[in-house]
């Protein structure tokens, strides 16, 4: 196992790729929790939730997650490098557990970093948008346990997201459609919410990864949500254990 | 053919191939790859199958009082109906709101309104959403386009042509005539200190609007010509008071109270014998209104209250929808699978290394970028269009058989929704190629293409403050603009926000932005190809 973790950290370090994509899950989550900062601005008070707005960044932040994992297993079938690295590491979970293990460790490294990130924009840009103790908002601070939760919680989902894109790329086998399938899976049911009508709208809320899992970010108002936000979380768990699940059989049961 | 003799076809240039074989190979290319015919069945069926799903979604319907035990909706003795309420639709096929307080007279021929107007207050509904709002739970507040003055109209029925002068709550005096049309008169409020006089006149099939503040120097405002005009039509004095949305974000409605005084009509009308109605104000009349009331005074004067609005009809007051409304989500998902098509259209020759051969076959690298964006944007096009086509037909149906109230739209607005749908995922696809081509990895290309497209709605429906609506101004998914069909009209007062299905661009500037976009991707890809190894 040690080997096989050990070729597979060599692998992804040596890539171009895995550096850029780590740096631009930072950037992108930090810079869009920014940009909607720096955008916002609330007048009266209208029940915002700051620390949810502060790690909005995540919704962007996420996309770059999924590439990094889908590119550890889809890109290698494109490649053909996949019949070289079965041939080196014949057994076929022991590779699979390599490559989740690897990339749940750079996704935390990354997570941890841009979700810091994203509460230093929320302490400091949000009380400039009308969301200060004037308006009867507190700070964004981690000392808050309904923030700490969210923070945490949303590496948790980000690590969740790599689990579930590497289920679904060991799957698909290829890069293109992987990311279209796992994008699309996480970004479009909420839209869809918008547009049904009740009980539907509720359930979808429920049961799709993205709007289930960043249930964990809300931090005001939580009767008011779809799903409990730790109850979120485990939905998003079921998705990526079930997504590794099936990419596992058929990784082992398919010829590379 | 012998090609060494063709004018057309310089020496140097034989081998080189020409554009159509080059045409034909990537058409060969596309067609023969089995996963990529299915993606584009599917993308066409799914935009289809959204768009029913999203239209089969809207109920309209509602109860009058508690249901009748054992009763279904419109059955006898139901309080409960299936069907929107009614929306009036103006002269020129729009939906209008039409409910104000009326005090009026019939006149046959020509003939002159004056009448002074002393004061104009207000209040704003304060009931909660969930209860009917009534004049008893109400706040002093008069709503920026309350409406107080003459109206002559065709006839008593909502949606009729008309012409109005009056005062207003926060605009001074207007001149309106067929719920568009406004110009502007005296500015300032109307006080008991500084009244204002209006009058309308009609001569034929002209009407003009005056203003004054003392009944002797009079101001024409502007003039109407409304074609058809009956002999006789209705003239008099009306109030009406729109739904505000100056306190609360939700809209609260509003009554609005004025007087008046030394009305005359040709010299000759007292207004003992003067008709007060209350029109658009009933139980299945759509617009909110808070009641209305009329009181004679002294000298040939009144004080009249009145609600509702004489305008434009807004979203989601109407509670309408339309092709626009029910297609985005389908063709969303339709985008998707056209993003990730385009691109492998590209990258599997470069993963492959089928590209050299490509290159080998046909020198001129620009031919082969150009023939797979006609491929890739025509089959885009035909998708979006025969999705969006489809889609529309059949949610329309079912959006009818649920009672919803459709907004209504002209041929050209539903073709133009249709066939922008079309250009919309057309340029998207061959933008996206011309990145993928840029970049020859696939994973860049496809979720820079999703997330520019579906972001903006993500952040729109959980960020406020107007993030969303600058992503619809500023990137790709301006294109998205194209699909819009509300009428604005800046005589309301009303949030025309994405949320409500006004989107921020004219149709045709939001593609624009888009094809800008994608032109810049395309220039960029032709440089790169010409200077790179393959």
């Amino acid at each position: 196992m040690s080997d096989a973790l050990r070729a597979e950290w060599t692998k992804l370090r040596t890539l171009a790729s895995t550096g850029w994509l780590l740096v631009g899950t930072v950037v992108l989550t930090i810079g869009a929790s920014a940009a909607v900062g720096a955008a916002t601005h609330v007048s009266g008070e209208n029940g915002q939730d700051p620390t949810k707005l502060a790690l909005i960044g995540v919704y962007l932040g996420q996309s770059v997650v999924v590439v990094l994992a889908v590119l550890t297993i889809a890109e290698e079938y494109g490649t053909g490098m996949m019949r070289v690295t079965l041939a080196a590491l014949p057994r076929r979970l022991v590779l699979l557990g390599a490559k989740v293990a690897n990339v749940v460790g750079l996704t935390f490294v990354a997570a941890l970093i841009a979700l810091v990130g994203c509460l230093v924009v929320g302490r400091f840009m949000l009380p400039a948008d009308g969301l200060n103790p004037d308006h009867g908002y507190a700070f964004v601070s981690i000392t808050h346990a309904a923030t700490l939760r969210a923070a945490t919680g949303s590496v948790l989902y980000l690590i969740l997201i790599a689990l579930f894109s590497v289920g679904v790329a060991t799957a698909v086998r290829d890069t293109g459609a992987s990311i279209g399938l796992v994008l699309g899976l996480l970004y479009l049911p909420p839209i869809l919410a918008q547009v049904v009508v009740e009980p539907l709208r509720q359930h979808l809320l429920q049961i799709a990864p993205m709007s289930a899992g960043l249930a964990v970010q809300a931090t005001t108002n939580l009767r008011a949500q779809p799903i409990a936000p730790w109850a979120g979380l485990a939905v998003l768990a079921a998705w990526a254990t079930a997504s590794i699940l099936v990419g596992g059989l058929l990784l082992r049961r398919r010829d590379a | 053919m012998n090609t060494s003799n063709t004018p057309s076809m310089p020496p140097n240039e034989v081998g080189r191939g020409s554009f159509i074989p080059v045409l034909r190979s990537e058409w060969t290319k596309f067609r023969t790859v089995r996963g990529w015919g299915i993606g584009v069945l599917a993308a066409v069926l799914l935009c289809v199958g959204f768009t029913f799903l999203v239209a089969n979604g809207n109920n309209e319907g509602g109860c009058t009082g508690p249901p009748a035990p054992g009763s279904g909706p419109n059955s006898p003795g139901s309080n409960c109906y299936v069907g929107h309420p009614f929306v009036p639709i103006g002269p020129n096929g729009e939906a209008v709101a039409d409910s104000y307080s009326y005090v009026h007279h019939r006149l046959t021929g020509n003939g002159t309104v004056t009448v002074q107007v002393t004061s104009l207050t207000g209040v704003i509904s304060t009931s909660p959403a969930s209860e009917a709002p009534s004049l008893t739970r109400t706040k002093p507040g008069l709503a920026q386009w309350a409406k107080a003055g003459i109206l002559l109209t065709s006839s008593a029925k909502q949606g009729s042509p008309y012409a109005a002068v009056m005062a207003t709550g926060g605009h001074g005096v207007n001149w309106q005539y067929n719920y568009t049309h406004d110009q502007s008169g005296l500015p300032g409020a109307v006080t008991n200190s500084s009244p204002r006089w209006l009058r309308l006149t009609r001569n034929g099939n002209t009407l003009v609007g005056y203003d004054s503040t003392n009944g002797t120097t009079w101001l024409e405002i502007g003039t109407a010509r409304l074609a058809g005009l009956p002999a006789t039509v209705n003239i008099g004095l009306f109030v009406t008071s729109p739904v505000t949305f100056q306190s609360t974000s939700g809209g609260a409605p509003t009554a609005a109270t004025a007087t008046f005084d030394h009305i005359t009509m040709n010299g000759r009308a007292t207004v003992a014998d003067w008709k007060s109605t209350s029109v658009g104000s009933g139980p299945r009349d759509y617009y909110p209104t808070l009641g209305a009331s009329t009181t004679r005074r002294p000298d040939n004067g009144v004080v009249l209250s009145g609600s509702g609005d004489i305008s434009l009809a807004v979203n989601p007051l109407a509670g309408g929808d339309d092709a626009s409304s029910i297609v985005w989500f389908g063709l969303l998902v339709a985008l998707i699978m056209i993003i990730v098509i385009a691109t492998m259209f590209i990258t599997v020759e470069y993963r492959r290394g089928l590209i050299r051969t490509t290159f080998t076959a046909t020198h001129r690298r620009g031919f082969v970028l150009s023939t797979k964006a006609i491929i890739i944007g025509v089959v885009a096009f035909v998708v979006g269009t025969l999705g969006s086509a489809a889609g529309v037909a059949l949610g329309e149906h079912a959006l009818k058989n649920n009672g919803n109230f459709i907004f209504p739209a002209n041929t050209f607005t539903v073709t133009r929704v249709i066939f922008g749908s079309g250009a919309l995922v057309g340029v998207s696809a061959v933008a996206v190629l011309a990145i993928a081509t840029i970049l020859r990895k696939s994973a860049s290309a496809v979720t820079a293409g999703i997330v520019v497209f579906v972001l903006p709605y993500v952040i729109g429906s959980i960020a406020t403050g107007g993030v969303g609506t600058w992503l619809f101004r500023l990137t790709p998914a301006a294109g998205f603009d194209v699909l819009g069909t509300l009428p604005r009209s800046t005589l309301v007062n009303f949030p025309q926000t994405m949320a409500n299905g006004y989107y921020p661009l004219a149709p045709w500037a939001g593609l624009a932005v888009l094809c800008a976009y994608a032109a810049l991707a395309l220039a960029m890809a032709f440089f790169v190809l010409r200077r790179r190894d393959a």
